[in-house]
């Protein structure tokens, strides 16, 4: 009877031991297959863990040289980005494109910008008032002569609802402006922006007259383009 | 040959297409009310009606207005010029009186386009055309007065 009882013990303290084997050791796999997770989905904590001596062996070197070669790419796209905006913001604030898009709502004149002559405002709709419409000087072709007006069908500045102001904008100021879709009315920023420097109009004729803006067209389109494509990062002033 | 209504009248002009209006209207026309004041847009001297807006004639080719209609100050609609002309004799507004066609046709496109304006609606209606004289002053009380008699009628 006693050996009987005896073995029974023995069986039980054998299940125990097996139980608390076979629980210590899931524990440990569940451990490492958590680090390994960590790892794949955030790099931060990859770092972290990579400082771990006990895991080193989880890091993998080949993977951090790449994301940092991803990092530094990132960074440099980001300041062509930023530089090929100042490019096309010399072009944004010359005269040609800036008279137009004055701070107050009376457009500029002339490679000095000063206050439209014959005291001309916007009106509701950027085409002037009364007797004073763009229209009414401005013709369908530039006219021939010193300080005769220059002409395009369409000749307007902004709707007073929409203004559009360049004048007294920094690069960063002028660049947030664009990507802000209730300043600009674009729905689709990227096609918008690069449709109406490229086709519009009135931005085209800038090119026709007096002082040219200092990139070609075709430039400050590149220039316009490359901003966008390498992610219209807002410059730093 | 260039075919052009003028104050409700055809015409047919033998021009060379880039003639400013301004140019067709005194010599090859004889409506010498629209007077040259600068020849570059820059006074309102020269202003006239086309369809409706207030050109400068002294800058537009008269190919500008083919299949379109000029009023000149001759033709303007007595709705309008009645009034501004009543208004203009009370306050005795002309000195030399040169620039007060320009002037008057500006203000009839003002009164066609709001009623009832105000000092500022004037001013930046007018500011466009100049006066050497200095008769701002009485061109504007004059077109507070023609707007009152419009709207008395």
């Amino acid at each position: 009877m006693e050996n009987k009882n005896s073995r029974r013990q023995n069986r039980l303290k054998l299940v125990i031991y097996i139980t608390l084997s076979i629980g210590f050791v899931s524990a440990m796999a569940m451990s490492l297959k958590n680090k390994t997770v960590s790892k794949n989905e955030d790099g931060n904590l990859m770092a972290t863990i990579a400082g771990d001596n006990s895991t080193n062996s989880v890091a993998d070197p080949a993977t951090n040289e790449k994301e940092n070669n991803s990092e530094t790419i990132n960074k440099q796209r980001e300041q062509e980005s930023k530089e090929a905006f100042l490019a096309a913001y010399k072009v944004f604030m010359h005269p040609r494109c800036m008279n137009c898009h004055p701070k107050a709502d009376v457009p500029l004149q002339g490679d000095d910008s000063h206050l439209h002559a014959q005291g001309v405002k916007r009106g509701v709709d950027g085409k002037g008032v009364y007797a004073l419409k763009c229209k009414n000087c401005h013709q369908d072709e530039n006219l021939k002569g010193d300080y005769l007006p220059p002409g395009s069908p369409g000749w307007h500045l902004p709707p007073a609802n929409m203004k559009m102001v360049f004048e007294g904008k920094t690069p960063r100021q002028l660049a947030m402006q664009f990507k802000d879709p209730k300043a600009t009315g674009f729905k689709n920023f990227k096609k918008d922006m690069l449709h109406h420097v490229e086709k519009e109009p009135l931005v085209l004729h800038s090119w026709t007259y007096r002082t040219p803006p200092p990139l070609s067209h075709a430039e400050f389109v590149a220039k316009v383009k490359e901003w966008i494509d390498k992610g219209a990062a807002i410059p730093d002033k | 040959m260039i075919n052009l209504k003028i104050n409700g009248k055809a015409y047919e002009v033998d021009a060379d297409p880039s003639t400013p209006i301004l140019w067709i209207l005194r010599d090859h026309l004889g409506l010498t009310g629209t007077k040259f004041g600068c020849g570059a847009a820059q006074c309102g001297a020269c202003t006239v009606h086309l369809n409706g807006d207030g050109i400068r004639s002294c800058i537009s080719p008269v190919s500008r207005a083919a299949g379109k209609e000029i009023v000149t100050i001759e033709g303007l609609d007595p709705k309008l010029s009645k009034p501004l002309e009543q208004a203009w004799i009370q306050e005795d507004v002309p000195q030399c009186g040169y620039c007060q066609s320009g002037q008057i046709m500006a203000a009839a496109i003002l009164l066609r386009d709001n009623a009832n304006p105000t000092d500022s609606d004037i001013d930046d209606a007018m500011t466009g055309n100049i006066c050497r004289c200095g008769t701002y002053q009485r061109i504007r009380k004059a077109i507070h007065v023609a707007s009152d008699l419009r709207r008395k009628k």
